[in-house]
């Protein structure tokens, strides 16, 4: 099949081109590690001696662990609940869609996909603040709301290949219509499931606006805010500036590191249907 | 066949609810609004158009909005451009397949404004210092602080950042062309120009429909990007049309007013989406 030789210039084209994205993150780590009178010098320079005393002083200035600990929270709740419910509400639309009220359903959520954010971001924010939601558990809802456009969208057009017989045969066996649902359809989306989840993490932990007009609690900043916050005070201090950075940077790019094979399909699948 | 029924209703209603009370309500409230006076608190009244007239005479909404179209389009031709030729690459015939194609996916799981905040440090700090070193003197200036050029550090963050998804859009198209078509061109004499336009561009054309409206879309919408590298400035050089709405609308006391103008925001994302839309899709049919 693969009758074609190697191309060299291409790979050393696209090696180059990766340097351009790997720099920022060289400068990232190194910046991190070194310390102010070091920054004087040539800045491609690695460090002197490898400390962590940039990171220990981020930690207490940015309260990391507080910040990590409200993104993970967020994180992990609007993927659990997105993929249940989000799958299920799908579902029920995909199986109906030649019924009125479902087609109606489909198009109302595919359609605010198109509207910006900030045409609904001021009244919302008063909306929220009323109902006591300016808040990690707002956030969250939110979040999983707002993930039902898109996957509306992705999880129907798979829903929609499954044969509905399995459905049929799982009926005459006495399941009910839930029954079926986590015991056939759910376990089949395992694929969608997974690139939503993927897609979702990633939204939410990566966030800033949202975060940014709803929240009024420092305590509750997730780790994207905090950067924000922090680089207004000390905007002069880059090795502590980029410590913090590089700790917010670092938890995905570990996952990533890990799973980036299943991260990439898992884009791909969400973003070709 | 009854239970059935009310079981689908069951999981769908709440779901509908939720999304009138957090997504459609704000966004008929904010048309409401944008028909008021409010200030976000306190009394207000109807003024009927006199918001939208006065988004159409303010300057410094003109200025958001030639900013955000000048940025958008650049932005949206360069990225579809650079992430179509590293597609290609990384569809061809390479060393190091895998690694090369994680690395350009990388700079899609990283926050924006983090990205913002470290290429806001090169500008200011490390391109300076090349400039120094070789005597180039058009790098010894931080370009971030310059009115004309600012919004070209913006440019180049926004496409580096989106290069990585879209690459990943194009080559799931790419993947699908079987290399015989290649082959059977090659046979004919066809040269790698040739093969691009009349093979994999056409073939393609779906996914860079997708991209162009895609990107135009998000890249209309900057906002992390701006905070972290500009603040807007230098003046007011760099505002975006959601950042004057976040900064006017939460800051400024102008919630009717911004409302009025995220109207408008709207109805131009819908138009360039729709016309953009029509147009690729009719230049598609006749390929």
């Amino acid at each position: 099949m693969n009758r074609k030789k190697t191309s060299w210039l291409v790979t050393t084209l696209l090696i180059l081109g990766s340097l351009l994205i790997l720099f920022p993150l060289y400068l990232t780590i190194t910046i991190a590690f070194k310390t102010p009178p070091e920054m004087a010098g040539n800045l491609l320079a690695l460090p002197k001696s490898w400390s962590f005393d940039n990171f220990t002083q981020a930690i207490e200035m940015t309260n990391f662990f507080n910040a990590f600990k409200n993104s993970a929270f967020v994180t992990v709740f609007v993927v659990i609940f997105t993929v249940l419910t989000n799958s299920l509400v799908s579902y029920a639309i995909a199986r109906n869609l030649h019924k009125k009220f479902y087609k109606f359903l489909y198009f109302y959520f595919l359609s605010a996909m198109f509207i910006p954010f900030p045409i609904i971001m001021l009244p919302l924010v008063k909306q929220t603040s009323a109902w006591g939601m300016d808040n990690l558990v707002g956030l969250i809802i939110l979040y999983i709301v707002f993930n039902l456009s898109f996957n509306v969208f992705i999880y129907i057009g798979y829903i929609r290949a499954i044969p509905v017989e399995l459905e049929e045969a799982a009926i005459m066996d006495g399941a009910t219509t839930w029954g079926v649902f986590w015991k056939v359809i759910f376990p089949l989306l395992a694929p969608m499931n997974a690139t939503v989840a993927i897609i979702t993490s990633l939204g939410a932990w990566n966030d800033f606006m949202l975060p940014l007009v709803l929240l009024s609690d420092r305590e509750m900043a997730t780790l994207p805010l905090v950067q924000y916050i922090f680089q207004g005070q000390f905007s002069t201090d880059y090795n502590l500036a980029f410590a913090s950075y590089l700790m917010a940077l670092a938890p995905m790019i570990i996952v990533y590191i890990f799973a980036q094979k299943w991260i990439i399909s898992g884009v791909m699948k969400g973003s070709i249907k | 066949m009854k239970k059935k029924n009310s079981v689908f209703l069951i999981i769908t209603i709440p779901a509908f609810l939720l999304f009138v009370i957090f997504h459609s309500f704000p966004a008929l409230q904010g048309i409401f609004y944008s028909f008021t006076d409010w200030k976000g608190y306190g009394d207000w009244n109807f003024v009927g158009l006199k918001n939208y007239l006065n988004v159409f005479k303010d300057e410094r909404a003109g200025d958001a909005y030639l900013f955000t179209f000048k940025f958008a389009i650049v932005a949206t031709i360069l990225v579809n451009i650079i992430s179509l030729l590293v597609a290609i690459g990384l569809n061809s015939k390479i060393k190091f397949h895998k690694t090369l194609r994680a690395i350009y996916f990388l700079p899609y799981i990283l926050s924006i404004l983090i990205v913002g905040f470290i290429f806001n440090f090169i500008f200011a700090h490390f391109l300076p210092q090349i400039g120094d070193v070789f005597g180039w003197e058009f790098l010894t200036r931080n370009i971030l602080g310059n009115p004309d050029l600012a919004w070209i550090g913006i440019v180049i963050v926004a496409v580096w950042q989106a290069v990585s998804f879209n690459t990943i859009l194009y080559l799931a198209g790419l993947v699908t062309i079987s290399e015989d078509l290649y082959e059977a061109a090659s046979i004919d004499g066809a040269g790698v120009w040739t093969k691009f336009w009349k093979i994999t561009f056409p073939l393609i054309a779906p996914f860079f429909t997708i991209n162009m409206v895609l990107s135009l879309k998000n890249f209309l919408m900057v906002f992390d990007q701006i905070v972290a590298l500009t603040g807007g400035g230098p003046g007011k050089s760099t505002e975006s049309i959601s950042l004057l709405i976040y900064r006017g609308g939460f800051e400024g006391g102008e919630f009717a007013y911004q409302s009025a103008n995220a109207v408008i925001y709207f109805i131009v994302i819908i138009v360039f989406s729709v016309i953009q839309l029509k147009f690729l899709n009719k230049r598609e049919v006749e390929n």
